[in-house]
Order: structure tokens, then C-alpha cells, then sequence
């Protein structure tokens, strides 16, 4: 390890080193400065007498004579099944106060891209207890989507539901596991597989056991549980507190691992948080079986943070002043989500970023939406009417819903009920600009049936409060209680075989009663 | 790629790592010649000669570049980027520079590490090759010597290489070789092998290219119905994300009637690659009826896997599409998504610090786009058989926003437009591809085609459903301000036409396993039984039956299931008397 003290430029979070061997790209730096603090970053550029270093801790307090070591690494993350229930800082030590961690191994924070050759297609579905999400936009095991926020929406609160009720029921994991060898299965065969596919692994059957336990145990449901994931980068102490205190109240921080930048902390380091959360996600699913949900939060200050970086290296930028490989960047955080044949675990994600100005063709949700699988909007219009989860399911989409839901995994008619009301309450809140315009009277009864379609699926569907776990029957059962205020002639995206078999009868003459009433004008 | 192995990589020249930046990396003392296909570092990256100043040599590399340090070798291979064609690619996918991703898998685990070569083609498996030539014959470059059965959907053509002088053929064996033993033995002392080394960057060889006359079918009735693409034409789909481009995408590579599929993820996501390699092994080819994967070809190179090896895979996706274009085949070729490549471009373009143009990007973006599909078309081959490559890209515009550099310099050069509609998308229109903005220019030239194969009046069946539909979107407007009540009754029913013309024309279920595919006959009834409605109903209205009335009856909301029937001749002939004998008991 050779020690320099030939600093030549500071500026902003950069530091630049002359140097007379040559050190490898993205290789781990320790500056020390005068007064002792050592702080860490990574190599940018690397020449062969001079490097660029960009400094995660900030470069505060580093003066010219300040000594740069290079430690031949590039970043590691130690990780050991014993950090769950740990809240780390954003580099990745300890803040709990709890002992120090022991690591079983160290992985390189910039995790290798799965061979497409290898990924199992995600297909399990994950019950949120969420309508907006289970019967309109399935999340499933592996899949990363996104929560698309504005500032003052409650995405915070939306992403604790999920953490807190998410599960698999366990009829459709087993269901799914028959349709797929190396999918769940039983457990003691996938432990010996994996023991199998790698030797010099001491104990993966001890991490398995784990998971199982938490199948068996089964604290909300039958269902099995995930271990969560928290990566918080650049939010406010008061926000971290709320996480912290609801993780604990719910026993949920036990089966947790949190990794906390906050807003003061230095900028810089929020390129690594996520990085770090991730290998420490990669780990516990495809290593020690676990099938772990990782919640990121705010994405958007990670893209600031890139900006900052891009603009202290002069470099040219792209679309409003981000870095022309930001996509690429962001791909290489989203992509490391999914399922690997033949190994137990998976990795879900959920991040969530706020939308500056509301605007959905901002680059960060632009990049954003073309990586993930989906994304799952909050709307301030929903939210002002005091619906919970304002969702708005419109812009939402789940790209892996088709394949998770259904006969044996969900329910035979899921899709084409989604679909139906989909298809309703867009014609229904179309119908609501021409209502301000001519008024109800002037609409024809089949228009005000799907008036109060799209007011009945945000008050009854939509709106269910942040408290509330529906399973997936229930979502599904409220679902043709509300299209039962259509005739059937118009559930024209519902097979016609289920629509005798859930249709309610009795709700559409009372419903065309309640309709008369309007429509007596005509 | 070509190199077998990198044990027998012939090195011309040797240089040292200079500077690292990324995926770009500048070495000095390398004696090269642009796009020489260079070996980085002690882990031997790959890397491509992207630009030579003095003794500086600038390398893309197509490898995660962590760790490398100056001073580390710079090997020169004297080649450029090139893929190996032979028996042995349909049924295969490749990362962007041609690797197997099943080789890479047992060589490496689930994850994609560095440093790992593989050859494109299998050069141990051993083909059954059938001489169609005798020793004697006189043969030029191009001319198909024998066949070989690579999948059970496809022969295989051995061809003699299209940079050979030709001669006379001195020894042609048939029997079991694999693809670098010879088989066929000129006078000229050349010998030739299944396999052929072609270049990249650089279009193979062919007679001449033509107009395109057939439509490429697609079975979906909107694509065939309003937007024809030709085979050997060029498409593109624009569409903010969550619009359907990749569904669309794949429902092209499922249905199309072309001989040969190549499939190019290019930037996009890993799950969505599993999705086909899951399932195109397990679906039947609507022509054969073997499994899809028999015929296709897939190249992915996923959003996460490094950035220069995206700029490559377009490259790599149409040599191959060439290769079976010059056995006689009509390829169809899907990049998904374009801009995905272009960002590619942009980003390394960015990290030399050229010049910007438009948002970024490089000012050769237009050409380079141009030079892709210009590589399109249908071809005369060298061989005297026709071929046809047709070539759809689909486009991710920022914001969804048409006007941005990708979108329009794609639009200057393909001829079909297929613009998708996140509006659309979100009311589950599907698929969404807007009727009011797309077009086709091949549609003139193809009407022959299908007034000779399906209808003899399909150019003024579909000229009528236009006009209703362009009468729809005309009278939205004012009933945005009005409300359709206060429209006249004959617009009324216009309107109802024109809905049942997008439920049950225009929207069609991927998911569905009847209405997934629709031939372009059952796309003619479905049309001739909404104009069968159309001529009854303004019958009846003009003999004064009320238009609610009309609307109302039981037989009409059929029309929107006609696409998930299987017997759809019988229930189209059906429908129609139902729906004539229920409107005629009004009057």
C-alpha cells in the first residue's frame, strides 16, 4: 500500500492525486487529514501519474498536505447473515450501537449483471394487502417496481404497508413451485441444491432453516415473510425516525437491515448506500435463501447526488444537467432484482422517488420507467380527496403482473376484472371533464353508470387506509361488487363464463334504480 | 466471438494502459488500425480501436473496466469486430458481442464475470452436410454448396465465403463435420468450412436490392389491417414507457410469417429476455408449428451489462440476419430499443469528449442510424436467390416526447410508423398503437398482395374503416364540448361503428390464445361484419327507428368477440343474420 501526500486539486467532491504507479480504476482511497479524520473514496479517472478521486465523506478539512493511501481494492461490502436487525450509516457502519459486525464475506459493491441465461422469470405473486396494488398492478417475487411520488404525497407511509403486510400466500407458492422445479419447492431439496452449487459454503442451510421459520411462524398470515432491505439515501432525520420507530413497533426491524444517509450527510456517499443495501440483499437471497424486499428511498436524491459528481468532473451533460450514463447507472441498481434457477432466494424492489414538479417526463422517473417492471403513481388530487393510498391507477402499470396472477396463483378471473376496470373507470373519468362542462343531467344513463363507476372505485376500491390488509380474494370480491353497476353487456373484456359465475345479480337493478333517478330527465 | 479461445489469439502488436475512464480506455505504443478488436489488461477485456491520435489509441471496452490500472497490457488482434456464422445460431442467445449466454453460465455461475471468451458457434458439434454441387462444378462467391438441417424448422445453407475468388470445386464430401473441418476443396487451393468470419460493421455482399412487394404478416390486425410492414421494409415503434413496445415487439417475433427471427434486447430489461427465453422454446411457430426458438435467434444484451458491448449488439443482430438473407430467407429483425443504442453512442461519445450535437448526442447519430437500416431491404443475393431482412426498432423517446433527436432521425428513413399511445395504454387499449398518427408508405404497394391472397375489395374495406374512424376522432372533439347526446342521431351512430371498429378491430388480446393471432382473413370478416352493422343500422335509421334502439340490440356487442373465436367463419356468418334479422324487425 503505497501513501501519497501529493494532492495537486480539490475541488467540490473531487480530490486529484499525482502519482508514480499506477492505480486501478473504481480501487478504494483513504485520505487522512491533518487533523487525523480519515475519510474514504473511489478512483474516477485513473492516468498514469495522475488520478481523480471522488471522496464519499466530503472533502471538508482536506488540505494539500493531507495523506492518500490506496488500499488495491475496489469497494467491498462485508456482509453476514447478522445484519439483520442492524442500522447502519450510509458507508455501511454501524449505527445502533450494537457490537461490531463479524463478516463472513466481503463482496464487491458493484454487483456482476445476472446472466439473462440464468434469471428464473418471476411468477409468484406477492399479496401487499394493498387493492390498488394486488388487483390492479400485481407485484411479484423478483420484480422491481417503483413507487412514482411528489413531495408531500405519503409514499412513506405506502412503502411501510408494504414492508409490513407484504407475503406470498403460501397456496400459490406452492402452486407455483409445482409448475416450477427449481422454484420454491421443498425446502430441505433446495437447501441441498444449493449446498451443492456451492461447496465451501458452510452453512446455507442454516440461512434457509431461517426463512423457513418464518414460513412456519407465520405472524400475519400463512404466508411466508419477507426480510426487508431499508436504503434510505438524503432523507430527513425526522423521516428516518418515523421508519425506525414503525420498523420497531411492528417487530419488522428484526428481519431488517437499514442503511441511513440522511439529508446532512455528505452527498457523494449516496452513490454507494444503494450499492451496498443491494450486495447486502444479493447476499441473503441467493446465498442464504432469504427472499428479501429492498425499499430505496429517495432515488431522486441519488440522481442529484450523480449530477453533482457529473458537474464537478466537467463533464457533458445530457438531459437537465444529468449525466449522459445515468440510465446506465440507475440500470445497474434496478437490475440487480430478480430470481437465479436453482436458488432459493429473490430480490423484490421498491423504490421510491419523487417527482420534481409532479412531472412524469422528468428524467429521473423517465430512465426510471424504461428499467423497472412497472411503476405505481401517487396522485395529489387522490391524496387531497383523503383517499389512502392515493394511488392512481391509470398511469400505474405492473409489466409482470400476467404471469403472476390467475387460476392457481390468485384467481381465475383476476385479469380479466383488472382489465374491465381499467377499461371503466378510464371511460368514467373521462366522462368527469365533460360533466363540469354540460352537467349530469345531460348525460345518457350508460355515461352516469360509469360516473359513479370511477367515483365508487376511489372511495371503496382505491381508498382502504394504511391499517387495512386485504388479501387478494377480498380485493377481487370488492372488484365485482363494483363492476355489478354495469350491465353486463359492457363487461366486454370479461370472459363471459366468469361473469356467470361472479356477477352479482342482485346489485344491478339496484344499481339502475339509483340510476333512474338521473336519468328521468332524459 | 471470432477468436476461439484466447490462447490462439494471433497478438500483431502490444501496447500499455494508459488512462482509465469507465468503458473508455486510451493506451499508448499500440500499433492499430481503427475498430481492431483489442484484448485489455492482464484479464484480456475485450475491447474495439475507437480512435487514434499520435501514439494514443482510445478503446472502448466491452467489459466492466473496475480494477484495470495503467500500465496493465494492451494486446492488438490485427481483426476486426466480427461474428462467426454458421450452422448452430438459431436457437441460441448471445450477449452483445456474440458470446453464448449458456456457455458464459457454466463457465461462470448466474453472474456475468470478465474476462471469459467463448466462440459464437460450437466449434466441437458436428453437422450432417448434404453436397447439392459435384466435384467439377465452377462456383463463385455466395453459391450455396449443401445443406445442413440446423434446427428442425430451418436448412441451413452452406455457402461458398462472399470475399472468395471462387473456382472449380476439386473435393465436396458429405458426412458429419463440424464447422471449421473443410468440406468443399477449390481449385484454387482454397478450402472452405461451414463457418465464416464476417466483420460487424460492415454489410455483407449482395446482387442488388429491390422494391419489397409481400407484407410481412403479422397477425395483428391493426399492423396488418391499417399499417402494413413489407418484407425487407423498415418500421419503427415509438412509445413512452409502459406503452407496449416490447409486447409488441415480441408479438412480432411470435406471429410474423418470416423464416428467421433475430431478436435484439438491446439495453433493456433481464427479466424481460428470460420471458422469451422461457417461452419461445415452448410456443409453436404459427407456420411450422415446431417451437419458435427453432427459428429465432436472440441477442441481449441487458441495461446493467456494460454499455459498449450495447453499441455492438445491433451490429452483431444484423450480420447474422445478412448471413441467412444470402441463403434466401426473409429475416425479420427486432431492436429493442434503439435508443437504448443510441444512449451507448452518446455515452462514449460523451467520455472522448467529442463535440455534442442535438441533447447530446454524437453529431453521426443520423448516419449511424441510417447505416443500420439502410442494411434492411429485400435483397437479390449473390447466389441468384432473393432474401429479405425487415428491420424494426423500437424507439424510447424521453417523456414520450416525439420530437426528441432518436425518434426523428429514425423517422426520416423507415417507411412504417407504428406509434404507440401511452393514453391508450392506459385505458388497456392493446395494442396501443395509435391509428390517427401512425402510417405505412408500403400500403400501395402491398394492396396487390392482398387483393390477390385474401379480398379483392381490402383496399376499399379498409379505406372505409379509416373514414369512420377519422369521422370518430372529428366528432370526439365536439363531444367533448357537448356531450353525445346533442349530436345529431346518424353521428351517433357513427360513433357507435367507429367504437366497435377500435374494441373489436383495432384491440387485441396478446394474452389470449385464440385472439393473439389473427390472420389476415379473420381481419377482413371482422371488418365486413362491423360494416354489416354499419349498412343495417343506417337502414333502420333512416326508416326512422329510434338510434337508442339501434344501439341496443343484443346481437351488436358480439362484434367485439369475434377475435377470441376459433370457428370465426361460422360465428362472423351468424352474427351478421342476427344482427340484419334483429335491426330489420324494427321496421
Amino acid at each position: 500500500m503505497k501513501e501519497y501526500q501529493t494532492i495537486t486539486e480539490i475541488s467540490g467532491p473531487l480530490v486529484f492525486v499525482e502519482i508514480d504507479e499506477p492505480v486501478g480504476y473504481d480501487e478504494i482511497v483513504e485520505i487522512e487529514t491533518p487533523s487525523g479524520e480519515v475519510k474514504r473514496g473511489q478512483v474516477l479517472e485513473s492516468e498514469s501519474d495522475i488520478v481523480a478521486i471522488q471522496v464519499f465523506e466530503g472533502t471538508t478539512g482536506i488540505d494539500r498536505k493531507a495523506s492518500v493511501r490506496f488500499l488495491g481494492e475496489t469497494m467491498k461490502m462485508p456482509v453476514t447473515e447478522d445484519l439483520l436487525g442492524r442500522v447502519l450509516d450510509g458507508s455501511g457502519n454501524p449505527i445502533d450501537g450494537g457490537p461490531e459486525i463479524v463478516p463472513e464475506e466481503r463482496q464487491d459493491i458493484v454487483g456482476a449483471a445476472i446472466n439473462p441465461y440464468a434469471r428464473e422469470y418471476p411468477e409468484e405473486f406477492i399479496q401487499t394487502g394493498v387493492s390498488s396494488i394486488d388487483g390492479m398492478n400485481t407485484l411479484v417475487r423478483g420484480q422491481k417496481l417503483p413507487i412514482f411520488s411528489a413531495s408531500g404525497l405519503p409514499h412513506n407511509d405506502l412503502a411501510l404497508q408494504i414492508a409490513r403486510q407484504a407475503t406470498v400466500p403460501e397456496d400459490s407458492a406452492e402452486q407455483s413451485s409445482a409448475d416450477h422445479s427449481s422454484g420454491q419447492g421443498p425446502r430441505e431439496d433446495a437447501a441441498e441444491d444449493e449446498a451443492t452449487d456451492e461447496p465451501g459454503e458452510d452453512a446455507p442451510s442454516e440461512g434457509v432453516d431461517e426463512s423457513g421459520g418464518d414460513l412456519g411462524e407465520g405472524e400475519e398470515d400463512e404466508g411466508s415473510e419477507f426480510a426487508v432491505i431499508f436504503g434510505a439515501m438524503g432523507i430527513t432525520a425526522e423521516e428516518a425516525n418515523e421508519f425506525i420507530d414503525d420498523f420497531e413497533r411492528t417487530g419488522a426491524l428484526e428481519r431488517s437491515v437499514v442503511f441511513m444517509n440522511l439529508a446532512d450527510d455528505p452527498a457523494v456517499e449516496r452513490q454507494v448506500t444503494p450499492r451496498l443495501a443491494l450486495t447486502t440483499a444479493e447476499y441473503l437471497a441467493f446465498e442464504k435463501g432469504y427472499h428479501v424486499l429492498v425499499i430505496l428511498t429517495d432515488m431522486t436524491n441519488y440522481c442529484e447526488a450523480l449530477r453533482e459528481i457529473g458537474a464537478a468532473r466537467e463533464e457533458v451533460p445530457g438531459r437537465r444537467g444529468y449525466p449522459g450514463y445515468m440510465y446506465t447507472d440507475l440500470a445497474q441498481l434496478y437490475e440487480r432484482a430478480g430470481r437465479i434457477k436453482g436458488r432459493e432466494g429473490s430480490v423484490t424492489q421498491i423504490p421510491i422517488l419523487t417527482m420534481p414538479g409532479d412531472d412524469d417526463t422528468h428524467p429521473i422517473p423517465d430512465l426510471t420507467g424504461y428499467i423497472t417492471e412497472g411503476q405505481i403513481m401517487m396522485d395529489r388530487d387522490l391524496n387531497s380527496q383523503g383517499i389512502e393510498p392515493p394511488v392512481n391507477v391509470l398511469p400505474s402499470l405492473s409489466r409482470l403482473m400476467d404471469d403472476g396472477i390467475g387460476e392457481g396463483l390468485t384467481r381465475d378471473d383476476h385479469a380479466d376484472v383488472s382489465d374491465q376496470m381499467y377499461a371503466a373507470y378510464a371511460e368514467g373519468e373521462d366522462l368527469r371533464d365533460l360533466v363540469n362542462i354540460v352537467g349530469r343531467e345531460a348525460l345518457s344513463e350508460r355515461d352516469n353508470k360509469f360516473l359513479d363507476f370511477a367515483e365508487r372505485f376511489e372511495n371503496e376500491f382505491v381508498q382502504q387506509g394504511y391499517e387495512t390488509n386485504r388479501d387478494i380474494e377480498e380485493t377481487l370480491d370488492i372488484g365485482w361488487e363494483l363492476l355489478g353497476m354495469l350491465p353486463k353487456t359492457e363487461l366486454n373484456r370479461v370472459d363471459e363464463e366468469l361473469i356467470e359465475e361472479y356477477y352479482p345479480e342482485e346489485s344491478e337493478e339496484s344499481e339502475s334504480e339509483e340510476a333512474v333517478g338521473v336519468e328521468a330527465d332524459d | 466471438m471470432s477468436q476461439a479461445t484466447q490462447a490462439d489469439i494471433d497478438v500483431v502488436s502490444e501496447g500499455r494502459i494508459e488512462s482509465v475512464s469507465g468503458p473508455v480506455v486510451s493506451a499508448v505504443d499500440l500499433d492499430a488500425r481503427m475498430n481492431d478488436v483489442v484484448y485489455v489488461g492482464a484479464e484480456g477485456l475485450m475491447g474495439e480501436v475507437i480512435e487514434i491520435e499520435g501514439n494514443l489509441t482510445t478503446i472502448q471496452v466491452y467489459e466492466e473496466t473496475s480494477g484495470i490500472s495503467p500500465g496493465g497490457p494492451v494486446q492488438n488482434t490485427g481483426e476486426p469486430l466480427s461474428v462467426d456464422l454458421g450452422p448452430g445460431m438459431l436457437d441460441t442467445i448471445y450477449d452483445g458481442v456474440q458470446r453464448p449466454l449458456d456457455v458464459l453460465e457454466s463457465r461462470m455461475g448466474a453472474f456475468l464475470d470478465r474476462g471469459v471468451d467463448a466462440p459464437g458457434i460450437d466449434l466441437e458439434e458436428t453437422w450432417e452436410f448434404t453436397p447439392e454441387l459435384d466435384v467439377g462444378d465452377t462456383v463463385e462467391a455466395g453459391d450455396i454448396l449443401g445443406t445442413v438441417p440446423e434446427t428442425e424448422s430451418v436448412e441451413h445453407k452452406v455457402m461458398v465465403p462472399p470475399d472468395s475468388d471462387g473456382g472449380e470445386i476439386s473435393a465436396i464430401e458429405s458426412g458429419e463435420f463440424n464447422v471449421t473441418e473443410t468440406i468443399v476443396s477449390l481449385d484454387s487451393g482454397e478450402e472452405i468450412a461451414m463457418r465464416q468470419e464476417w466483420p460487424v460493421r460492415e454489410a455483407r455482399p449482395s446482387a442488388d436490392k429491390r422494391s419489397p412487394d409481400r407484407p410481412l404478416v403479422t397477425g395483428q390486425r391493426v399492423q396488418d389491417g391499417l399499417f402494413p410492414l413489407a418484407k425487407g421494409g423498415t418500421a419503427a415503434i415509438p412509445g413512452p414507457f409502459g406503452s407496449g413496445k416490447t409486447v409488441t415487439q415480441q408479438s412480432l417475433a411470435k406471429f410474423s410469417d418470416a423464416d428467421i427471427v433475430v431478436y435484439i434486447g438491446c439495453g433493456e430489461r433481464g427479466n424481460e429476455m428470460t420471458e422469451v427465453i422461457d417461452d419461445f422454446p415452448d410456443l409453436p411457430d404459427p407456420q411450422t408449428g415446431n417451437p419458435l426458438m427453432a427459428r429465432t435467434c436472440l441477442i441481449a444484451n441487458t441495461s446493467n451489462m456494460p454499455v459498449a458491448a450495447r453499441e455492438s449488439c445491433v451490429y452483431t443482430g444484423i450480420t447474422i440476419a445478412e448471413f441467412y438473407r444470402d441463403m434466401g430467407y426473409d429475416v425479420a429483425l427486432m431492436a429493442d430499443s434503439t435508443s437504448r443504442w443510441a444512449e451507448a453512442m452518446r455515452e462514449i461519445s460523451s467520455r472522448l469528449e467529442e463535440m455534442p450535437g442535438e441533447e447530446g448526442y454524437p453529431a453521426y447519430l443520423a448516419a449511424r442510424l441510417s447505416q443500420f437500416y439502410e442494411r434492411a431491404g429485400l435483397f437479390d443475393n449473390l447466389n441468384g436467390s432473393q432474401g429479405s431482412i425487415s428491420a424494426v426498432g423500437a424507439v424510447s423517446p424521453p417523456g414520450g416526447d416525439f420530437s426528441e433527436p432518436v425518434t426523428q432521425n429514425t423517422l426520416r428513413i423507415v417507411k412504417t410508423f407504428w406509434a404507440l399511445d401511452a393514453d391508450l395504454a392506459e385505458r388497456r387499449h392493446f395494442p396501443s398503437i395509435n391509428w390517427s398518427e401512425s402510417y405505412s408508405l408500403y400500403k400501395d404497394q402491398l394492396d396487390s398482395w392482398f387483393v390477390e391472397n385474401v379480398a379483392e375489395d381490402w383496399p376499399e374495406t379498409r379505406q372505409w374503416a379509416v373514414d369512420v374512424l377519422d369521422e370518430e376522432s372529428e366528432l370526439q372533439e365536439i363531444v367533448q364540448l357537448v356531450g353525445k347526446d346533442a349530436l345529431p342521431e346518424d353521428q351517433q351512430l357513427t360513433l357507435e361503428v367507429a367504437r366497435y371498429l377500435r374494441e373489436g378491430f383495432l384491440q387485441q388480446n396478446a394474452f389470449h390464445d385464440v385472439d393473439q393471432f389473427s390472420p389476415p382473413e379473420k381481419s377482413y370478416l371482422i371488418w365486413k361484419a362491423i360494416e354489416t352493422y354499419n349498412d343495417e343500422a343506417f337502414d333502420a335509421l333512416e326508416a326512422g327507428v329510434p338510434v337508442e334502439e339501434i344501439t341496443a340490440i343484443d346481437a351488436a356487442p358480439q362484434l367485439n368477440r369475434i377475435g377470441t373465436q376459433e370457428d370465426y367463419e361460422e360465428f362472423v356468418e351468424e352474427l351478421q343474420s342476427d344482427i340484419t334479422e334483429e335491426l330489420r324487425e324494427k321496421y
